[in-house]
């Protein structure tokens, strides 16, 4: 999630307006059907707000106005009103969304629809469809390239990284990682493609130049079996050399050095941990825990967990916004 | 600006590799079917004519999606065999057209005559439809996966959310056919292994007649509780009945409230068309608007089969049969298949590993391997027969 496109204007705007260092994390709770709304001043749930039925994949638009929330069984993506706190609009995906990425400017969601195999090309200002990409079976994970010309769609059942050109919207590569690839994100200097693979259990590391895997993570903890290590959502630094990976049923988050790519430390969180997410100013990471029905908040600098705050049912994504 | 600068260096330096354009790879599978079904006492569970074949349609539907990024084809081709039709032959003819893998919903006997008449041809039968643990112990095939799950598969995973739930008592009826022996056998098995006590026996004799008639349930009202009483101090009526005879006219008849498990009440299956976790809601959805009905666990085990050979293709980039039952046995493949775990095969029976659902016809109510039961290599192996018990030899 970039906030380097944020106009100034409305960055100073917004650090007035708020107490230093105070964000606001939206989690959506896949059960509830609501959006829990934390404030990471306080650490309190400060609201919770209805949204279309199992909400998944959520973010924030570029301009701070819209928390966008994929609701999968009602097929469609809803807008929430930052200032209001309640859904204003919806866009049009295709069949069960749930997971969408942005272009660099704002104008462009591209939607990961899980049910018909296409990635939905979405005008956020129009609400308009504006075309689809057909990719393989069950697609998921969504990420950008930092020059905004590369899309990567992984698709669960395929097993495969698909390289979108956008400004074709055609499919020129594929890379195939590890069993049910769950999430993709590159580093922010674009010399790394990551894609975590569920079942598989590992994250494949892409060189997005060859298009080939160059490596991937692997993680071992005493006690447990490898099955039970399911690595979904992650968080690279803005440095690119701090990772945090999420691991599912293993109740952990793996701290991993991003240049060795050798996990550091692991992390003990609630049960299921699914996505996590990083505050703007990378003091906090937060992930949500599926089957505790909690956020664990994580201290940066500390790699310590400080904290635990009760949401709605099983808590699924994350997106942090600064106001 | 020093991003988009960043950005177009970067960007020079990629080479725009077009998707492979390596030689199209064509993987023609057969599937070998009875041409009837047999009757099951409920209407509901009556299986569709195209019961097993639709999933692995929907499985070639799948490998194709896929298969398009790596120019694979994949395509499928249907026998259903009468009961005088040999399978022998029926297996002949599909290797001698050039096919190199049979899905199988065969019974044990034909499935062996048919892997033993395509000894030595490069072809691999994946067993879809038979439980047998004679299958994959003393009557093993080398050239046989077996994808369903064995009986005793089946009843370690009740017995173990039996044991779980601490009903530790088991009364145990039986039907009077073989297979129905069969599933006690396992069941008898899975009791000893983990700490269950079967308190007493009984044999539910099949007399023969029609499974529906017109007032038949008032006679089964008054038959099963007369034939359940008297029974020593039981948890829980265990039954063994794969044949269809009795089972699902015991819950809410039987003499003592007690619950029921096995062949009726709360069934050991592969799949139920209620299972939605793990990302399963995609796959029963694919699947219901491919057939406008229910996923069976059939259906799955054939689904699951036609998958294995497209994941195996896809990471060898190969559709050469002998390439791929070595990869399939190897460390590095697993196939996902909703169940929240990676599958892999016993490489000592070829043998797919893989959770028991439990199931009460609306619900999965758990999914076994329970929390507790630890193996030291896979908890999936605390289900079955293991590596240390095995008759099989593969040569």
């Amino acid at each position: 999630m970039s906030y380097r496109w944020l106009p100034t204007g409305l960055v100073v705007m917004l650090l007035l307006t708020a107490p230093a260092n105070a964000f606001i994390a939206y989690v959506s709770n896949e059960k509830s059907n609501t959006v829990s709304v934390i404030d990471t001043g306080t650490w309190t749930v400060t609201g919770t707000i209805k949204v279309g039925q199992r909400p998944r994949g959520i973010g924030i638009t570029r301009d701070g106005k819209f928390v966008l929330v994929a609701v999968g069984d009602d097929n469609t993506i809803e807008m929430i009103d930052t200032a209001t706190q309640q859904v204003a609009g919806t866009l049009p995906s295709g069949p069960d969304p749930e997971l969408f990425v942005q272009d660099a400017a704002g104008k462009i969601l591209y939607v990961a629809n899980e049910n018909d195999n296409t990635v939905t090309v979405i005008d956020i200002e129009r609400r308009a469809r504006l075309g689809e990409v057909g990719v393989g079976v069950e697609p998921e994970g969504m990420a950008i390239s930092p020059d905004g010309k590369i899309l990567i769609n992984t698709s669960e059942t395929t097993n495969m990284a698909h390289f979108i050109d956008t400004a074709t919207r055609q499919v020129v590569a594929n890379v195939l990682v590890d069993a049910r690839p769950r999430y993709a994100e590159f580093k922010r200097d674009g010399s790394e493609l990551w894609v975590s693979s569920e079942i598989g259990g590992t994250v494949s590391v892409i060189d997005p130049a060859r298009r080939a895997v160059t490596t991937k993570i692997e993680f071992a903890i005493p006690g447990l079996r490898k099955e039970a290590i399911q690595p979904v959502g992650f968080v690279i630094t803005a440095d690119a050399r701090t990772a945090f990976v999420a691991l599912g049923p293993a109740n952990r988050i793996a701290v991993v050095d991003a240049v060795s790519h050798q996990v550091t430390k692991y992390l003990l969180v609630g049960q299921r941990v699914w996505h996590i997410a990083i505050t703007p100013d990378e003091k906090y990471l937060l992930a949500t825990n599926g089957l505790t029905n909690d956020i664990s908040v994580i201290d940066v600098a500390a790699l310590k967990v400080i904290k635990t705050i009760q949401v709605g049912e099983l808590p699924w994504g994350i997106a942090i916004s600064r106001q | 600006m020093l991003n988009r600068l960043l950005a177009s260096i970067l960007c020079s330096m990629a080479t725009v590799v077009a998707a492979s354009a390596a030689d199209r790879v064509e993987v023609s599978i057969g599937y070998l079917g009875p041409a009837r079904l047999g009757q099951t006492l409920s209407l509901v569970e009556q299986p569709s004519d195209n019961d097993g074949i639709s999933g692995a349609r929907l499985a070639i539907e799948d490998n194709n999606t896929t298969g398009k990024f790596q120019n694979q084809h994949f395509t499928l081709e249907e026998r259903r065999l009468e009961e005088s039709d040999d399978a022998a032959v029926a297996a002949t003819g599909l290797v001698n057209r050039g096919i190199g893998f049979i899905v199988t919903d065969l019974r044990a006997d034909a499935l062996l005559r048919a892997a033993d008449a395509v000894k030595g041809r490069n072809v691999i039968l994946l067993n879809a439809g038979a439980s047998d643990d004679r299958l994959r112990e003393e009557d093993c095939r080398g050239n046989v996966i077996h994808v369903a799950p064995t009986r005793s598969m089946l009843a370690d995973g009740l017995a173990q959310y039996l044991i779980w739930k601490q009903w530790k008592r088991w009364l145990l009826v039986v039907g009077s056919h073989d297979r129905d022996r069969l599933f006690a056998d396992a069941l008898r098995r899975a009791a000893t292994r983990f700490g269950a006590r079967i308190v007493q026996e009984r044999v539910f004799e099949d007399t023969g007649g029609a499974r529906r008639t017109d007032s038949g349930v008032a006679l089964i009202q008054r038959q099963i509780p007369v034939f359940s009483q008297q029974a020593p101090a039981y948890d829980v009526l265990v039954a063994a009945d794969e044949s269809e005879v009795f089972a699902a006219h015991l819950p809410y008849r039987i003499w003592d409230p007690r619950p029921v498990a096995g062949s009726a009440g709360l069934v050991p299956k592969s799949w139920d068309a209620a299972q939605d976790q793990w990302g399963a809601i995609q796959l029963q959805n694919r699947f219901l608007k491919m057939n406008s009905r229910r996923m069976s666990a059939l259906d799955m085990q054939a689904w699951t089969a036609v998958r294995m050979i497209g994941e195996a293709a896809s990471r060898t980039a190969s559709g050469d049969p002998k390439k791929l039952l070595d990869f399939m046995k190897g460390r590095d493949f697993s196939i996902a298949a909703f169940k929240g775990r990676r599958l892999t095969l016993r490489d000592w029976n070829l043998q797919l590993r893989q959770p028991i659902l439990l199931v009460d016809g609306r619900m999965v109510v758990s999914v076994s391997p329970q929390e507790g039961f630890l193996h030291q290599f896979s908890e999936l192996d605390t289900l079955g027969l293991d590596r240390p018990e095995t008759r099989c030899r593969l040569h």
